[in-house]
């Protein structure tokens, strides 16, 4: 079980997935890791404006079982953040790709998304696991 | 290698997630542990308990040798079929578990202990047991069920040999009765009505089946941990251990004091500890965004430091709660570090839910 692993995104080892919205990268967690955290009912976000490194830990999603740490896949500065997730935690289950989005960030170089996993080598780390 | 229930297959069939507890392989959710803790809480949900460590003691001396293991008194066990609950200690006054015993007879009890204390249970009990030379057996040849919620007896009726189908509704909480190898009682887990039954593995499939036929819906260990949390109920190995005494571990109305002479095991390290100053156990409902967790710091202004025990998210509440070990004092409100950030919990009375209702002042959140 692996779950849905869309082919146009880019993924870190520690299940975000990033899109490139014209130079802005969009995060969030991978269907994989949403199912594997079970019940979600609390999500901690950056704050808006925030420097962050790349595997810098950035933000923590409850689920009923435990506590998990997120990182943000790339260098940069943080410029958005989900606004729908702090009262409905469960929007990331239900669509962890689309509405279920975490956070927005400026990269500090835009060619950071190529050090990610492609979906590919995604599925494949996932195999192994 | 890992120990399976008789109703492996069947948890497998209902979907579950499987893993370690205790050394068996047990369903910790069968997709939603928020919706199954739900479904108890409203309707009737089915655990199996099997994993569970069931001991028969029989024998002429049961009664003394109870009254010197246990920190409870069975003495106050009046009628057939009462049940107790009761923490076994050490010379020390620490929990070498927390357990039910149920009285059959003057001559015989049934004890039911946990999983992952079952080697050093047995050991203990046997090592206790040299002067009193009661017989003590592991009934390894029965399941448990445990089936919890509002509808939960009702459900369970129709299912019962007719032999037992009148006494087992009659049953008032914490009593049981039994017909040969089946054996009825009004206990639980979870702060919710229902049955724990024990029953040979040949019969237990039979039992799942009609129950998942009657719409009573399996719950995994998941519900299981977050149901007991919120009925204020502890947990051994997380809410208490060997070094951690009944008086620390919210448990002092589970010793018997009464009568002065009643030498049980760890008496005196308790009479020692109850004129002292020391840690005391509290609920704990988290005013600001986030989930209480075991382990978690604890700041008592003017009081010192504590821990989280145990915690979770309170599907009921809606809101994080947990158990704490504190510093004794008077005070309200405490701060839980989570992440670096102290947040604001109220220390509130257990349970934070009992039988469907909600039993704290929501309107601290």
């Amino acid at each position: 079980m692996s779950g849905d692993i869309p082919k146009n995104l880019r993924y870190a080892e520690t299940h975000e997935w990033v899109r490139n919205d014209d130079g802005i990268f969009v995060v969030g967690i991978t269907d994989h890791a949403q199912e594997a955290l079970g019940d979600l009912v609390f999500v901690e976000l950056p704050e808006e404006g925030r420097e962050v490194n790349a595997k810098e830990e950035c933000a923590a999603i409850d689920s009923v079982k435990a506590a998990s740490d997120l990182y943000s896949p790339v260098a940069g500065k943080i410029v958005a953040i989900n606004p729908a997730l702090e009262d409905e935690p469960e929007i990331i289950s239900n669509s962890p790709y689309e509405d279920g989005w975490l956070f927005k960030i400026e990269p500090t170089d835009i060619n950071s998304l190529d050090s990610l996993l492609t979906a590919e080598q995604y599925k494949q780390k996932l195999e192994e696991a | 290698m890992s120990k399976k229930t008789a109703l492996y297959q069947k948890h497998l069939d209902a979907g579950a997630k499987l893993i370690d507890f205790g050394g068996w392989e047990m369903p910790v959710h069968y997709g939603s542990q928020l919706n199954e803790h739900h479904q108890v809480r409203q309707d009737a949900g089915i655990f199996d308990v099997s994993h569970m460590t069931i001991v028969d003691l029989v024998g002429e001396n049961i009664k003394p040798f109870l009254r010197f293991l246990l920190a409870n008194n069975i003495d106050k066990l009046k009628q057939t079929g009462k049940a107790l609950y009761t923490c076994m200690l050490n010379e020390q006054g620490g929990i070498i578990d927390d357990l039910i015993v149920y009285y059959q007879s003057n001559t015989q009890f049934r004890m039911v202990v946990n999983a992952a204390t079952h080697d050093k249970d047995l050991a203990w009990i046997q090592q206790q047991n040299t002067n009193f030379n009661v017989q003590i057996t592991e009934r390894t040849d029965l399941s448990m069920l445990a089936v919890q919620g509002p509808q939960a007896r009702e459900k369970v009726k129709s299912l019962l040999p007719e032999a037992l189908q009148t006494s087992a509704m009659a049953l008032k909480p914490f009593n049981a009765c039994w017909q040969a190898d089946v054996f009825i009682a009004r206990t639980g887990y979870t702060g919710e009505d229902g049955f724990e039954i024990m029953l040979p593995h040949e019969q237990v499939s039979d039992y799942w089946d009609k129950l998942l036929a009657a719409g009573v819906k399996p719950i995994g260990l998941g519900a299981r941990d977050s149901l007991r949390l919120e009925a204020g109920m502890n947990l051994y190995g997380t809410d208490m251990d060997e070094t951690k005494t009944p008086l620390e571990s919210g448990l002092t109305w589970t010793v018997a004091w009464q009568p002065d002479e009643r030498n049980f095991i760890g008496r005196q390290a308790l009479e020692n500890q109850k004129s002292t100053r020391h840690p005391v156990f509290h609920g704990l409902v988290l005013l600001d965004k986030g989930v209480l967790r075991g382990h978690q710091k604890v700041y008592v202004e003017n009081f010192g430091e504590g821990e989280i025990t145990s915690g979770s998210f309170s599907p009921t509440l809606n809101a994080a709660i947990g158990f704490s070990r504190l510093p004794a004092g008077d005070y309200q409100q405490v701060e839980v570090e989570i992440r670096n950030k102290r947040l604001r919990a109220k220390v509130v009375k257990l349970p934070f839910v009992r039988n469907g209702q909600v039993c704290v002042d929501l309107n601290i959140l």
